[in-house]
C-alpha cells in the first residue's frame, strides 16, 4: 500500500537545494521591466495625465495610460468558466482604469529596459483627478445616498441571496422561548505568500506566452483572452512552482495587463513583479464580514428557529464576489440543523482592497460568527459548550439535498472525543473556574465545517494523462496544481498505488503548461486530492487494463490472468514475473508490424462533494493588565478522510492553524478613515504572526474513509483555519467571562472589551 | 538622474572567489541572483522584513536585499548552493528539513536553512524558546514554523552526539515499513520519513 505512507515530497529535494525554479529565477534578465502607476485618491476620475517628464528618463521604452487601454470588461475570479451566462463571474475589471474605486487602483504604467528607469519614470507620471465621496463600509455602501462604485449596481449591492426554511415567524410564538443575539465581525486580512505575485509574458509565433505564479493557468488562459478580446487558444500560460498561494492566485491578478504589455512593444518580454506593498494593496484579501445571529432555543439548548444576515465586505471589484458569503451561508444552516432558518447574505462594494478566495473560502468568518454564537447561547442558558455541540452538531445520517452530502459517521463525538482526550480539556475547565488576579487561563472550543470541492454550484471535472517512456516508467499529468501543498506527491502515490507500481516509476509532470497540459480547473476549494484523486484512479484503472491488453501479445497470457505489481507484469496463478515494464514498453513501441506507443487520457466528470469535519481546542494565558493574549496550547483534530500521505496532512494542518491565530490574534488590514489608504501594506506593520507567536500545533487525525473518494479522501487544505479563531475567541472569554465579537482579539480590542466590562 | 556608477567587486562566494561589475546601488540580493544565478536567494519584501534573501557573510546571517553589493568587497558569502557536497549530497540540515517535512512551498526554505547553519555552527544546545527567538527573523505562511522547530532542533542534537530529546524520537509503530521516496533523483538514494511521535 502506498496510500497512507508518509513518503517525503517529490520536491524536496530540489527546493532543499534552492534549485527548484519559480516564476523570477527563469525570467530573461533582459525582460523589460513594468512598474504600474497607482491611484493616490480612493475614488473618482483620472481627468489627464501627464507623461512628459516621465518619458524623458533614460531607459523607458512606453508609457501606457488609462487613456490607451482597451476598455474591455473582464472577471477575474478563478472560477470555472459557466455556460450559463446567469453564473458568470462579474466582468466589472478593466485593464487600466479611468474611474478609480481604491486607493491604489491602477491609472498607467511604465515599460522600461530596466527597474531603476521604470521606478524612475512612474514616479514621473502626473495624474489629475476629479475626486469623489468613498466609502469603506459594506452596509454603509448600501444606505440610501452612498457613493456609488458600479453602475451596474446602483446601491453598490453586487448580490444578495437567502435561504427560507420553515416557518420562522410562526415557531418563535412557541412559548418559553429564549432568543441569543449576537453581532460579530471578521476584518479584512491578505494571504501573505511569501513569493509576491508576478508573471512576465511574451510574443512567439504570433501568440502570447504567459509565465505567471498562479493557481490557475487554463482559467488564467480564458481571462487573458477575454480581456483583450482574443482567441483563448492564442495566449498559452505557463505555472512554474510557486511561492504559495492560498486563494489569492485563484484570481487573475496582473496577468492580462502584462499580456497586454508585451503586443505594445513588439512582443519583447515583459515583467511584472509586484512589491510586497502592491501584494498587500492591489492583490487579493479576505472579504470582511459583519454577521448577525438571532437563535430561539427552548432552556434545553433545541434550537427552533434561527435568524442570519451578514454582509460581505467586497471592495472596488467583483472578483469571487458573492460566492464568499453564500458558502458561509452554508454554515448557518448545516452545522447546528434546525427547523426554521432565515438567512440573508449581501455582498457588497465598498472603496476598499479587492476581497477574493483566501483558504477558508467564507468559512472562517462563518465559522468564527457561528461557534461565537454558540458558546454565548451556552453561557445565556447555562450549558455545557462540550456537551452543547455534542448534542446539537450535524448528527449522523444528516443530509443535504443541494450538495448531497451526508454526515456518514459520529464524527463530532469522535473528532471531540480525541481532543479532549488530548488537551485534557476537563481538567483544565475545572482548574480554570473561579480564577482572580491578573494573569488569567482559559480553554476554549470550536468545531470546524468544510465542503470540500464546488459541484453542484460549478461543474468538477478532472483530465488526467498518463504516458509511458521507453523504459516502462510513467509520467502523469492533471489539471489540478502543486501550490506548495503537496498535490504533486499525493498524486504520485495514488497513481503508483492504482497502477501497481514503485513510486519511483511515477513521475508526477509538476510545472504546467495550457499547450501542453490536460484541461483542469487548478488549486481551490481543497479540492485536489478529491477530484484529481477520481482523475487518476479513472486513468490509471483504464491504463492498467490496456498495459495488461497489450502484454498479451507478448506473454499470450489472458489479461485477466496477469496483473501489475511493483512495476513488473505478473500472473496472477502462480505469481511469476512474466516480464517487467521497460521490457514490455521497448517490445510494444519498437514491434515493426505493430507499433504502440502506450498512453492514455481521461476526462472525469465529478458529481459529488464531500463534507469535512473537525474541531480545535485552544489555550490562554490572559494578562489583564497588559491585556494581551498568549496562545498556549493548541491542538486540532480532522476527520478529512483516508490520509494519502500522514506527514504531508500534519503539515497542511499547522500551516492552517497558524493562518488561523493570526486571524485571531494580530492579522487586520488597517484602511485610513480620512483618506481610505491602506495604512498597513507591509510585514512589519502587518501582523504575520511568527515564530514566537506559536505555542507547539498539535494536529491529529480521526480516519473515516469518505464514501464518495476514490482513495477514501477528501478536502484538507482549508478546514484546519476554520475553527482557530473562534476556539481562542471562546478561550479568552472562558479566562476572562469577557467576549470579544471581533477579530483580531490584539491588544487593542482587549483593552476596549476589558475596560466595558470594567476588568480594568 | 545622474550618470550610472559601476563598481568592481571580489569576493568569495561558496567557497570561490568571484569578481562582477555591479550598479553602486544594488543589492547583495540583486548581485547574487543576476550575476550569479544563484537562485536560491529569494525577494519576498526587499526591505529586510520576510528572511527569503537570507545568506552569511563572513558567518554571519543578513538580510541581503538590505546589504549593498558594494559591502560584500573581500567579504566570504555562503549561500544555500553552498551547502551540498560536490556530488549533490545533502547537509544534514538540508536532509532534516525534509525528513520532517519542514518544507512546503519552499521560498522561505533556502533563508531559514542558512539561519539554521549560522545557529548549528555556533556548537550550542539552545532550548525550544531560544531557538524561536533565534529562527523569528523569518516569515513562512506555509508551515507554522512546526517542522521547522523539530528539524533545526534534531540536527543541533545530532551534532552535539546527544540523545533526541523525546518530543524528536522516531513513533517507530507507525508506518514503520521502508518505503521508497523519489526525493534524491541526483544521487538516487531513497528514504521513508518515520513518523514522529506526538506525545505532550
Amino acid at each position: 500500500m502506498l496510500i497512507g505512507k508518509s513518503v517525503p515530497r517529490v520536491d524536496a529535494y530540489d527546493k532543499a537545494t534552492g534549485r527548484t525554479k519559480y516564476t523570477d529565477d527563469l525570467c530573461s534578465r533582459k525582460a523589460y521591466i513594468a512598474k504600474i502607476v497607482h491611484s493616490t485618491i480612493t475614488h473618482g476620475f483620472v481627468k489627464s495625465i501627464d507623461t512628459s517628464e516621465a518619458e524623458k528618463v533614460p531607459g523607458v521604452v512606453k508609457i501606457l495610460t488609462c487613456f490607451d487601454a482597451p476598455e474591455v470588461d473582464f472577471p477575474t475570479a478563478g472560477h470555472p468558466y459557466s455556460n450559463d451566462p446567469s453564473h458568470q463571474d462579474i466582468a466589472d475589471r478593466h485593464l487600466l482604469n479611468r474611474h478609480v474605486r481604491y486607493y491604489g487602483d491602477e491609472v498607467a504604467v511604465v515599460v522600461a529596459e530596466d527597474e531603476v528607469s521604470a521606478v524612475q519614470a512612474m514616479r514621473k507620471v502626473k495624474v489629475e483627478y476629479e475626486e469623489l465621496p468613498f466609502v469603506l463600509d459594506a452596509q454603509k455602501a448600501m444606505e440610501e445616498g452612498a457613493p456609488v462604485l458600479h453602475d451596474r449596481a446602483p446601491n453598490n449591492c453586487i448580490a444578495h441571496t437567502d435561504i427560507r426554511k420553515g416557518n420562522v415567524e410562526e415557531a418563535i410564538k412557541e412559548p418559553g422561548l429564549i432568543c441569543v443575539d449576537g453581532w460579530y465581525e471578521t476584518p479584512k486580512v491578505q494571504h501573505c505568500h511569501i513569493e509576491n505575485f508576478l508573471c512576465y509574458a511574451y510574443m512567439e509565433n504570433g501568440r502570447i506566452v504567459v509565465v505567471a505564479s498562479t493557481q490557475i493557468p487554463h482559467i488564467v488562459r480564458r481571462i487573458i483572452g477575454q480581456a483583450l478580446s482574443m482567441d483563448w487558444g492564442k495566449i498559452r500560460v505557463i505555472k512554474p512552482y510557486i511561492g504559495g498561494g492560498f486563494g489569492d492566485k485563484q484570481d487573475a491578478l496582473y496577468e492580462p495587463l502584462c499580456a497586454w504589455l508585451t503586443t505594445q512593444v513588439g512582443g519583447h518580454c515583459v515583467k511584472l513583479e509586484c512589491t510586497r506593498e502592491e501584494t498587500f494593496t492591489n492583490c487579493r484579501v479576505r472579504h470582511g464580514i459583519r454577521t448577525h445571529i438571532k437563535s430561539y432555543l427552548r432552556p434545553d439548548g433545541t434550537p427552533v428557529a434561527r435568524k442570519f444576515e451578514c454582509w460581505s465586505n467586497q471592495g472596488a471589484y467583483g472578483s469571487h464576489g458573492h460566492g464568499i458569503a453564500a458558502k458561509g451561508m452554508g454554515v448557518i444552516t448545516q452545522l447546528y440543523p434546525c427547523d426554521n432558518v432565515e438567512a440573508d447574505a449581501y455582498t457588497v462594494y465598498t472603496n476598499t482592497g479587492v476581497a477574493g478566495a483566501m483558504r477558508g473560502y467564507g468559512i472562517p468568518q462563518a465559522m468564527f460568527a457561528q461557534e461565537c454564537h454558540c458558546e454565548d447561547i451556552c453561557r445565556k442558558l447555562g450549558l455545557d459548550p462540550l456537551e452543547y455541540r455534542r448534542k446539537f452538531s450535524m448528527p449522523v445520517g444528516f443530509y443535504e439535498p443541494f450538495s448531497k452530502n451526508e454526515q456518514y459517521f459520529d464524527t463530532y463525538n469522535q473528532c471531540l472525543d480525541r481532543a479532549i482526550e488530548v488537551t485534557d480539556y476537563k481538567n483544565k475547565v475545572e482548574a480554570y473556574k473561579n480564577q482572580t488576579g491578573d494573569i488569567r487561563r482559559g480553554i476554549g472550543i470550536a468545531l470546524s465545517w468544510y465542503n470540500t470541492a464546488t459541484y453542484p454550484i460549478s461543474p468538477e471535472t478532472s483530465s488526467c494523462r498518463m504516458v509511458m517512456n521507453q523504459d516502462g516508467s510513467v509520467q502523469v499529468q492533471v489539471g489540478e496544481t502543486e501550490i506548495g501543498q503537496g498535490a504533486d506527491t499525493a498524486y504520485t502515490q495514488m497513481a503508483a498505488e492504482t497502477l501497481g507500481f514503485p513510486l519511483h516509476m511515477v513521475n508526477v509532470v509538476s510545472n504546467q503548461d495550457t499547450d501542453v497540459c490536460p484541461f483542469g480547473t487548478g488549486a481551490y476549494a481543497s479540492r485536489q486530492t478529491y477530484t484529481a484523486g477520481m482523475g487518476i484512479r479513472t486513468a490509471a484503472e483504464a491504463f492498467k487494463k490496456k498495459i495488461l491488453e497489450r502484454a498479451f501479445k507478448f506473454t499470450k497470457i489472458q489479461p485477466y490472468l496477469m496483473d501489475i505489481e511493483d512495476g513488473k507484469i505478473v500472473r496472477v496463478t502462480d505469481g511469476r514475473v512474466l516480464m517487467t515494464m521497460q521490457e514490455l514498453s521497448l517490445l510494444s513501441l519498437y514491434d515493426k508490424d505493430d507499433s504502440e506507443h502506450l498512453h492514455i487520457e481521461t476526462t472525469t466528470s465529478i458529481r459529488s462533494n464531500a463534507y469535512s469535519f473537525g474541531c480545535c481546542i485552544a489555550e490562554v494565558e490572559v494578562d489583564l493588565k497588559m491585556c494581551k493574549c498568549k496562545l498556549v496550547n493548541i491542538t486540532n483534530v480532522h476527520d478529512v478522510g483516508t490520509l494519502i500521505n500522514p506527514a504531508l496532512a500534519r503539515a497542511q494542518v499547522h500551516g492552517g492553524m497558524s493562518m488561523g491565530i493570526g486571524f485571531a490574534l494580530s492579522e487586520v488590514l488597517l484602511y485610513d478613515e480620512k483618506t481610505g489608504r491602506l495604512l498597513n501594506d507591509n510585514l512589519l506593520d502587518y501582523k504575520l504572526s511568527t515564530f514566537m507567536d506559536h505555542p507547539h500545533l498539535e494536529a491529529q487525525f480521526i480516519e473515516n474513509a469518505e464514501p464518495t473518494s476514490a482513495y477514501g479522501t477528501k478536502g484538507l487544505g482549508e478546514p484546519p483555519v476554520n475553527p482557530v479563531a473562534p476556539a481562542i475567541r471562546n478561550a479568552i472569554l472562558n479566562a476572562t467571562d469577557v467576549a470579544c465579537n471581533e477579530l483580531p482579539m490584539r491588544p487593542h480590542l482587549l483593552f476596549k472589551r476589558f475596560k466595558e466590562e470594567n476588568l480594568i | 538622474m545622474g550618470q550610472r556608477q559601476y563598481k568592481l567587486v571580489t569576493c568569495t562566494i561558496n567557497g570561490k572567489e568571484r569578481s562582477a561589475m555591479v550598479d553602486v546601488r544594488a543589492s547583495l540580493t540583486d548581485m547574487l541572483r543576476n550575476e550569479y544565478e544563484l537562485t536560491s536567494v529569494k525577494k519576498g519584501c526587499e526591505v529586510g522584513e520576510c528572511g527569503a534573501c537570507n545568506v552569511i557573510i563572513n558567518g554571519e546571517c543578513f538580510n541581503s536585499c538590505i546589504y549593498l553589493a558594494v559591502w560584500a568587497e573581500g567579504k566570504d558569502i555562503r549561500t544555500l548552493e553552498g551547502l551540498e557536497g560536490p556530488n549533490g549530497e545533502l547537509s544534514d540540515i538540508q536532509q532534516a528539513f525534509i525528513d520532517e517535512t519542514a518544507i512546503q512551498c519552499g521560498f522561505c526554505s533556502p533563508g531559514f536553512i542558512m539561519t539554521a547553519e549560522e545557529i548549528l555552527e555556533r556548537n550550542k544546545i539552545y532550548t525550544d524558546d531560544e531557538l524561536r527567538k533565534l529562527l523569528s527573523g523569518h516569515l513562512c505562511r506555509c508551515t507554522g514554523y512546526e517542522n521547522i522547530l523539530r528539524a533545526v532542533k534534531k540536527t543541533m542534537y545530532k551534532r552535539q552526539g546527544l540523545e533526541m530529546p523525546e518530543d524528536l524520537q522516531p513513533n517507530e509503530d507507525f508506518h514503520s515499513t521502508p518505503d521508497v521516496g523519489p526525493y534524491n533523483r541526483l544521487t538516487g538514494e531513497t528514504a521513508c520519513i518515520k513518523e514522529p511521535r506526538y506525545s505532550r
